[in-house]
């Protein structure tokens, strides 16, 4: 048996504990000193060393697009990501697949009293590390701190705004009868690895999030030419969810083609294990694209220049009937329905 | 995957349909007993693809299914207690007790908690000797190895916080059930391949010769289920009531004699009751004495009044192969995975859910009616 070491110091509020402390969301001096010293030394910029109530921006000259995300994910770190990383591309990938160019981040921190200060430090880090690969600027924030067991260790919440691209003119509405269904890459990846981590299971060690910002991917498939209709990313639920809201929503149904949807060999082991279908686990780094029959083979090329994009192929298509439904066609001919995932069986990946 | 594309080789499944097609001359009725074999052939469309003379209906052999409803309204008085952790595999929180389900409880403040092996929980019972932790061991002889050996961990670990609420369940009384009910159309079985790998195929030569019904241990992918139809197909043609084994990559006759020794120390056979069947004699196991200090049924006495299943839900008849979940009156309007009457429209292996995933309904227009509604 191991024993435990109790400290008998007490546990003052001090900016040298390693731990954070009610007194941290305060608002007072470790307050403003934790914000100065973890929080402001990684996104320094003009709009927010200010640290104002609110961030003043500069007129961008065309229509705005905003958009909010929160990550909750379990554990913090993950193989191929963190809490960090994902917040900041899930807001830039909810800007992108709505055809903005993302460019400003609002970041709230909630903390669970007791999480110690080198964890956030490293999930900051991360966070700055995604925002600088994203091109985007950390403008204002809010940090709050919670009572041990109020949250789990860390919630992140970040807002995003983006100037929407001339070039982009996407919505259900668009979508046409004999539309092309384009996948990025390979399925399920982030699900399959956060839970495999979370569960401790030894899936291999193949298995990485596939966590990216897709703004760069969507900008190289609008300036190709290709006649891009719908855009979007297929995080929880997965590509399923994803095709289920947009038959829903349209008069149309969707056919997959199941020998055509790209899977690892490690995520298509771990489905075949744990009873799940690649179609309904989540991705943070996949585009799914419908754009139209006759330039579908041009946005297929254009999408595979792209490294996130490498792996991209064609799935499936839209066609009228059954409305509503969506459709997948197996290896021996046979068609059936694809059903959503009700319930959650895997529960807070992002 | 390795060892798993071979069988769902497109061309091996077009020569083995042909084969069928040929061998197929009158009408048979045959029944595979387990759900994820069912599931396997309405979700690659085999149960279309085949001749219309060979009509399949589906077992009983999915174990959430036949947990009764007694034992899942016994599971959630027990995981309410606030010093209870209840450990559960993932399928069996959606199940419909008489109140509520497992989801419902853990959002009433339960700790309810997904495992993936029993072991699990007696891990965590380890670490955390304030708990009471309670694993619910149900499924057939595929499962009841693993909880066995939870139950000697436990044991040795000298844990005095770990119980198990035992529900157990032999697939061999059931296929007698079918059999000997009246009004049976079943002819021959296509056997659940993961219990004979634990149990072996021995049991059922006596069956088979009894009943004057072919038996066909089978696998799970399409190309076995295909080849377990056509060893099938080939015996009922024949006039043969033989039992045979396409699983052989998987099944040895004497099956896994470590597995059925630690089931055969920790549990043995009893009466039990089977949702929507009643009590089924000699068709269930439960701790043996040595260890009913680990029995969550006796640590925690019940104090609620006795299950009554509703009537509306007919999964008695579906899981014994008389009613096809389509022809429910219930299935797609009163029943849904959202709103179930029974645990087969929820399980991973139930009938109802497989034809509900799939879209197999009788009435088109209800289908997209009531998918729509949700």
């Amino acid at each position: 048996m191991k024993s435990t070491t109790f400290s008998l110091t007490c546990p003052a509020p001090n900016a040298d504990n390693e731990r954070i402390q009610l007194a941290h969301g305060e608002g007072a001096r470790l307050s403003r000193r934790l914000i100065r010293q973890e929080i402001l030394a990684a996104f320094a910029n003009p709009f927010l060393t200010p640290l104002a109530d609110g961030a003043i921006l500069p007129d961008l000259g065309g229509k705005l697009v905003m958009t909010t995300d929160s990550s909750v994910v379990s554990p913090l770190f993950f193989p191929g990501g963190d809490i960090g990383s994902l917040a900041v591309n899930g807001a830039v990938n909810d800007l992108a697949v709505s055809g903005a160019e993302p460019l400003y981040l609002s970041v709230a921190l909630i903390l669970e009293e007791g999480l110690p200060i080198p964890t956030l430090r490293r999930i900051i880090g991360s966070m700055k590390e995604a925002a600088q690969a994203c091109g985007v600027s950390v403008v204002t924030g809010d940090t709050k701190v919670v009572p041990r067991g109020a949250v789990d260790q860390i919630f992140i919440c970040t807002t995003g705004i983006g100037r929407l691209r001339s070039d982009a003119n996407l919505g259900v509405h668009r979508v046409r009868n004999g539309d092309k269904i384009l996948v990025s890459g390979t399925l399920g990846d982030h699900g399959l690895a956060v839970l495999s981590a979370r569960e401790g299971l030894d899936l291999g060690d193949q298995l990485r999030s596939d966590t990216a910002p897709l703004h760069r991917l969507v900008a190289t498939l609008l300036e190709s030419g290709a006649e891009v209709h719908f855009l979007r990313d297929p995080t929880r639920g997965g590509v399923a969810a994803v095709l289920h809201e947009l038959v829903e929503r349209s008069e149309f149904a969707v056919r997959l083609d199941e020998v055509r949807l790209p899977v690892s060999p490690s995520a298509r082991g771990a489905c075949e294990l744990l009873g799940l279908d690649p179609l309904h686990v989540a991705n943070e780094g996949k585009l799914v694209a419908i754009v139209s029959a006759d330039t579908a083979d041009a946005a297929v090329e254009a999408m595979r220049r792209h490294p996130l994009g490498s792996q991209t192929a064609m799935v499936g298509e839209v066609v009228i009937s059954p409305p509503g439904e969506v459709l997948l066609a197996n290896c021996f001919g046979q068609v059936r329905i694809m059903d959503e995932p009700s319930g959650a069986p895997l529960p807070r990946i992002c | 995957v390795k060892y798993v594309d071979e069988y769902r080789d497109p061309l091996l499944a077009e020569r083995l349909l042909a084969n069928l097609q040929k061998t197929v001359t009158r009408p048979w009725t045959v029944m595979e007993v387990c759900g994820g074999q069912t599931h396997t052939l309405v979700r690659s469309g085999i149960d279309q693809m085949i001749p219309n003379k060979l009509r399949l209906v589906h077992g009983p052999g999915c174990p959430v299914c036949v947990t009764p409803l007694e034992m899942i309204d016994r599971s959630m008085e027990i995981a309410s207690r606030p010093d209870v952790t209840f450990c559960s595999f993932g399928d069996m929180l959606r199940v419909p007790g008489t109140a509520c389900d497992l989801l419902g409880v853990r959002a009433a403040g339960g700790d309810v908690r997904v495992v993936y092996s029993p072991l699990d929980a007696v891990v965590f019972a380890q670490k955390n000797p304030e708990r009471q932790v309670v694993f619910f061991a149900v499924g057939f002889e595929t499962t009841a190895p693993a909880t066995a050996l939870a139950v000697r961990q436990a044991r040795r670990l000298g844990l005095s916080n770990f119980s198990m609420l035992v529900s157990h369940v032999l697939v061999l009384p059931a296929m007698a059930l079918i059999v000997n009910a009246p009004g049976n159309r079943v002819q021959g079985f296509l056997a659940a391949g993961h219990v004979c790998t634990v149990m072996g195929y021995e049991q059922y030569h006596d069956f088979a010769a009894r009943h004057d019904v072919p038996v066909v241990v089978t696998g799970f992918e399409p190309v076995d289920l295909l080849e377990g139809l056509l060893m099938l197909a080939t015996q009922l043609e024949a006039g043969r009531f033989k039992v045979e084994n396409q699983y052989a990559r998987s099944v040895a006759p004497e099956g896994n004699r470590h597995a059925q020794r630690a089931i055969a120390e920790v549990y043995d056979v009893c009466d039990r009751p089977w949702r929507g069947l009643g009590v089924l004699p000699m068709s269930g196991l439960r701790l043996r004495p040595a260890y009913h200090d680990m029995d969550a049924e006796l640590r925690f006495p019940s104090t609620a009044p006795s299950s009554i299943e509703p009537k509306e839900c007919r999964s008695g008849e579906v899981l014994i192969g008389l009613l096809r979940p389509d022809q429910c009156e219930a299935f797609g309007t009163r029943c849904t995975p959202e709103h179930p009457l029974g645990a087969p429209m929820v399980s991973s292996e139930g009938a109802c859910a497989a034809y509900w995933k799939y879209g197999r309904f009788a009435n088109s227009d209800l289908k997209s009616a009531s998918r729509r509604d949700g």
